[in-house]
């Protein structure tokens, strides 16, 4: 999937207005359940940290999904996932939710003006994607803009981190579909 | 890559509604989802309840990571104790004389101490300890710098609790659980905690940088009181924090406004002790005012 033409039955599980008959129960948990994980990830890891340091792993995980199949998900069921992540990361309630509901409407309409899109241009709208949830988190959570540098590392780590993640979602993808 | 299939769901009236349904959906919940952050910003406790729950939820896992963690941190301390086993042992050899008579000191000085709070009656109101417990876990990928204990309000922690380690003070209660609790840390930027210089007993503000460090406002002006190494206490002033406990050191050289860093690093602190929040208000009667029970004819006794 990543910088070349998907494969064989790499779109066997594609949605095709929203019924897969193709497609199990089970392939079809596995994407919002992924998600979940890296959120409860975020949440749960023991370490105390004096800055923010850690990449938020759920809107990264949710990112690559979204970037590697735009087929799945409409833009509605980032609320629920958002939802879940704010409560199990503990920030203000509806930051995630919305910031990341915003982040898929933006996508569609990017769908639609750029049709064929590579590697390193999903990278950067991810980047771009990135960076404004974070920002808008760090504007909900009641700090100011003015705060912006103590989150230039943790910005820099989730865009590094980016392609691993993707590359993850992609293998996990490739073995839901093969149950 | 090619573009998806059903943004374009064609001539079906039924596909184009759902389409369309979808997005009505999305745009109400992002509004729903700013109203709640809104609501959240004017009253943090609005979603106690619900943000409760999920943090009890989590916590279990939270405190087998750290079980986890600790075990293998403790690990590497052993083998690193064996290694060094020689060289700490003639240190801590020299550190023992040295701290002899430190030691003989302080023995003379807490009974000076004593006596003079038994010549001025001066009231020593420790606040009771409510719970001890550990720490488990922090949003360390948030904005806000929480860290999470495993006590909550059945161990009648409640949100406001000042909370202190033994090296110093680690923050306040952020909001509780049935059986967890978030803590605000002392580094957080929304963290200020009134403090005086040990030195002089200069009053001065401690706020929270949000990289791991403290920013240190004096209150009186004047000429620079601060100097590179001066520990700072809490002052008790305002109540919730009690006074006498280390909260930082002052590490930058900046005159007006010096960095400290925290005396209580989260990060190697295991156990915590949640205390009463601090009332100043209900201190000691003033002197002159007639006392109850067996002091007031012991008084007159005397006389």
């Amino acid at each position: 999937m990543i910088g070349r033409p998907p494969a064989g039955s790499a779109h066997r599980g594609a949605l095709i207005d929203g019924q897969a008959p193709t497609v199990s129960r089970f392939a079809r948990a596995v994407p919002p359940v992924t998600t979940l994980l890296a959120s409860l990830l975020t949440g749960v890891l023991p370490i105390v940290a004096d800055a923010p340091a850690l990449p938020p792993f759920g809107l990264l995980v949710v990112l690559g999904w979204r970037l590697l199949r735009p087929e799945l998900w409409r833009a509605w069921m980032a609320l629920p996932l958002g939802l879940a992540d704010d409560l199990l990361t503990g920030q203000a309630p509806g930051t995630a939710m919305a910031g990341w509901t915003i982040v898929f409407l933006v996508l569609d309409v990017v769908d639609e003006r750029f049709l064929f899109r590579d590697y390193m241009l999903d990278w950067a709208i991810a980047a771009v994607a990135i960076c404004v949830c974070i920002i808008g988190a760090l504007l909900a959570s009641g700090q100011t803009i003015a705060q912006l540098p103590l989150f230039l590392p943790q910005m820099a780590l989730s865009i590094l981190c980016f392609p691993l993640v993707e590359r993850l979602c992609a293998a996990i993808d490739r073995w839901r579909l093969r149950q | 890559m090619a573009p998806p299939k059903h943004r374009r769901p064609g001539f079906s009236r039924r596909a184009q509604y759902g389409l369309f349904a979808g997005y009505v959906i999305a745009t109400i919940g992002v509004v729903i989802a700013l109203v709640s952050v809104a609501i959240w910003r004017l009253d943090p406790t609005a979603f106690a309840l619900v943000r409760g729950v999920a943090l009890d939820a989590t916590a279990p896992f939270s405190a087998a990571g750290a079980a986890v963690t600790r075990g293998l941190s403790s690990g590497a301390a052993e083998v690193g104790a064996y290694w060094n086993a020689g060289a700490r042992n003639r240190q801590m050899m020299d550190d023992m004389a040295a701290m002899r008579t430190a030691l003989i000191q302080a023995r003379a000085d807490r009974f000076e101490n004593a006596r003079l709070k038994r010549i001025v009656r001066l009231v020593d109101r420790t606040p009771q300890t409510v719970v001890a417990t550990r720490i488990i876990g922090s949003t360390a990928s948030g904005t806000r710098r929480l860290a999470t204990i495993a006590a909550g309000s059945s161990s009648g922690v409640r949100p406001g609790q000042p909370v202190r380690s033994g090296e110093g003070l680690v923050g306040r209660i952020f909001e509780t659980g049935r059986g967890a609790a978030r803590l605000l840390m002392l580094t957080d930027t929304g963290s200020t905690v009134p403090v005086r210089l040990v030195r002089n007993g200069l009053p001065a503000l401690a706020s929270g940088n949000g990289d791991g460090r403290l920013r240190i406002r004096a209150l009186i002006a004047g000429e620079n009181p601060f100097r590179r190494g001066d520990l700072l206490v809490t002052s008790g002033t305002g109540g919730v924090y009690p006074p006498g406990i280390p909260v930082a050191v002052i590490t930058g050289a900046d005159a007006l406004t010096p960095l400290a860093r925290a005396l209580a690093d989260p990060d190697r602190t295991d156990f915590v002790a949640v205390q009463a929040i601090y009332a100043p208000e209900a201190a000691a009667p003033p002197p002159g005012l007639p006392t109850t029970g067996a002091a007031a004819p012991a008084v007159t006794g005397a006389q």
